[in-house]
């Protein structure tokens, strides 16, 4: 039973409100990220990008690309291993869904918030491993499965460093929970990012960028060498479907950056429950154009120089990032 | 049982598909099923303990079984054997020993639970914070739990050891 608009509603009205709610704020981030990659990508390269899809600047482009996969052939593979390879997609869309439950938009504005948090967070997305070797490995074809593996192998690196990130973050705070994250560094006057975890965010945003197999460290996907990695055999509305759970995963992971590091909702002078969604929202804005940026600017890594980072270089950090902060927090 | 709580509901639904899919794991002729029905088999115990209110094991149970156990299952299976497509013959002579096995064990255990609290009412505990979970681990049972950590970094370190094969000079 809770009180919305000082109106009781019944809990399962509620959760179905919510599910579209979240559904909503979901595809309603990702439209303007594909349109920002498709004319930031273009005039990074001197081009114009898409220019005729709805009349102006070519915003519609997105919805026009949905339409055309949802008109496509559902191919499947002879070799492939049907059932696996048709629940892939489904299972990495559902684990970045997932993630848009725990961002709080406002102080009241979450769709739950959890006690867990953002241990939550990090223990859903693990679930997008399984989603992208399933589809590497059903495929049923040799790229795919390379692909697949070194996917695998990726984001088993650079977990570690990103939940380590987090920890620091999360003993600065005290706390797990989104909403307490950011009451936190309201009440400390300025964001983690300024105040002590600036090494948190950097390896946090680096870490990010491997989970979601963005440039530089796109090798599961690497077209040069692996056609499209895991992705080659897919088509039409599948394809989609990882389309979408990829850009998804862009909003997700940079709401839930500007939560744990740039004070989420609050911002100085701005009253978080009525201009909280826009500040997120702007937040969100630059984190993702950072990783778009990156994209368009940086060439790929090599396999072992992708390695070397995380475990050479991220881990160690981020377990002294962890010594400091503890440090700090014990001695202040 | 009482059917008209939602708990119980949901209780008898995950239930019945986890021993749907625990019945997989054994069967299936193919080991990625077998290794993806486990997935299924460990999420549904990490949903039964939703409802217990037990949160943060349910978020454990998901981040180190599924997240990071199953996956290396899946990335060995994926390196050395590459079954891909089509099921593979994967069948064992001792089935039968271990269907008697596996049924003595559910017999010992759900026996020794019947006898033990029959139908005693439980009491309800409500959900546990994590805080509280972070205090008794930390201060109540902080020595096993180093001594755990101390046993599992000496495997590791094993495992590295007996797995890697220095270059012979």
């Amino acid at each position: 039973m809770t009180t919305f608009v000082a109106v009781e509603i019944n809990f399962y009205v509620l959760l179905v409100i919510k599910i579209l709610a979240v559904t909503g704020v979901m595809l309603g981030g990702l439209l303007p990220v594909i349109l920002g990659e498709l004319k930031i990508g273009a005039h990074m390269q001197s081009r114009v990008g898409p220019y005729y899809a709805g009349g102006r600047w070519g915003w519609a482009q997105p919805m026009a690309d949905g339409l055309k996969f949802f008109q496509k052939e559902d191919l499947v593979p002879a070799a492939s291993d049907t059932q696996v390879y048709k629940i892939a997609p489904y299972l990495l869309m559902v684990s970045t869904l997932a993630l848009f439950v725990i961002i709080p938009f406002s102080p009241d504005l979450i769709a739950v918030d959890l006690d867990l948090g953002i241990f939550f967070a990090l223990a859903i997305s693990s679930l997008s491993t399984l989603g992208v070797l399933m589809a590497g490995w059903s495929s049923g074809n040799k790229y795919s499965l390379i692909g697949g593996l070194r996917a695998a192998a990726q984001i088993i690196a650079y977990e570690l460093p990103l939940v380590l990130a987090v920890i620091g973050v999360v003993i600065q705070a005290g706390t797990l929970s989104m909403v307490g994250i950011v009451e936190a560094q309201i009440e400390m006057g300025v964001p983690f990012l300024i105040g002590g975890q600036v090494v948190g965010f950097v390896i946090f945003f680096i870490a990010s960028l491997a989970e979601l197999n963005r440039t530089p460290f796109d090798l599961p996907l690497a077209e040069s060498e692996l056609v499209m990695g895991y992705l080659t055999e897919y088509s039409g509305f599948r394809f989609a479907v990882f389309f979408l759970a990829e850009y998804a995963g862009i909003v997700a992971v940079s709401a839930i950056a500007s939560t744990l590091f740039l004070g989420g909702y609050g911002f100085w002078g701005l009253d978080p429950t009525v201009f909280g969604p826009f500040v997120l929202a702007a937040k969100v804005g630059i984190l993702a154009f950072l990783m778009i940026w990156i994209r368009w600017s940086w060439p790929r890594m090599r396999e072992d120089q992708l390695q070397t980072l995380a475990w050479k270089w991220l881990i160690p950090i981020s377990l002294v990032n962890i010594m400091v902060t503890a440090i700090f927090k014990v001695v202040f | 049982m009482d059917l008209s709580v939602a708990q119980n509901w949901f209780f008898l639904i995950i239930a019945l598909f986890m021993v749907a899919a625990s019945l997989v794991v054994v069967i299936s002729r193919n080991v990625m099923h077998a290794a993806l029905m486990l997935v299924g088999a460990l999420g549904g115990s990490a949903a039964i303990f939703i409802l217990l209110g037990a949160e943060f094991v349910a978020g454990v149970l998901v981040l180190v079984y599924i997240g990071a156990i199953i996956v290396l299952f899946l990335f060995g299976v994926m390196i050395t054997r590459v079954p891909i497509g089509r099921a593979r013959s994967l069948d064992h002579d001792n089935r039968w020993p271990a269907a008697a096995v596996a049924i003595a064990t559910f017999a010992v255990l759900a026996g020794s639970a019947v006898a033990f609290f029959g139908d005693e009412e439980i009491e309800g505990v409500s959900a546990v914070r994590t805080s509280d979970i972070g205090a008794t681990i930390f201060e109540r049972f902080v020595v096993p739990f180093e001594v755990v950590s101390f046993v599992l970094l000496a495997a590791l370190i094993g495992g590295i050891v007996l797995a890697r094969k220095d270059p012979e000079s």
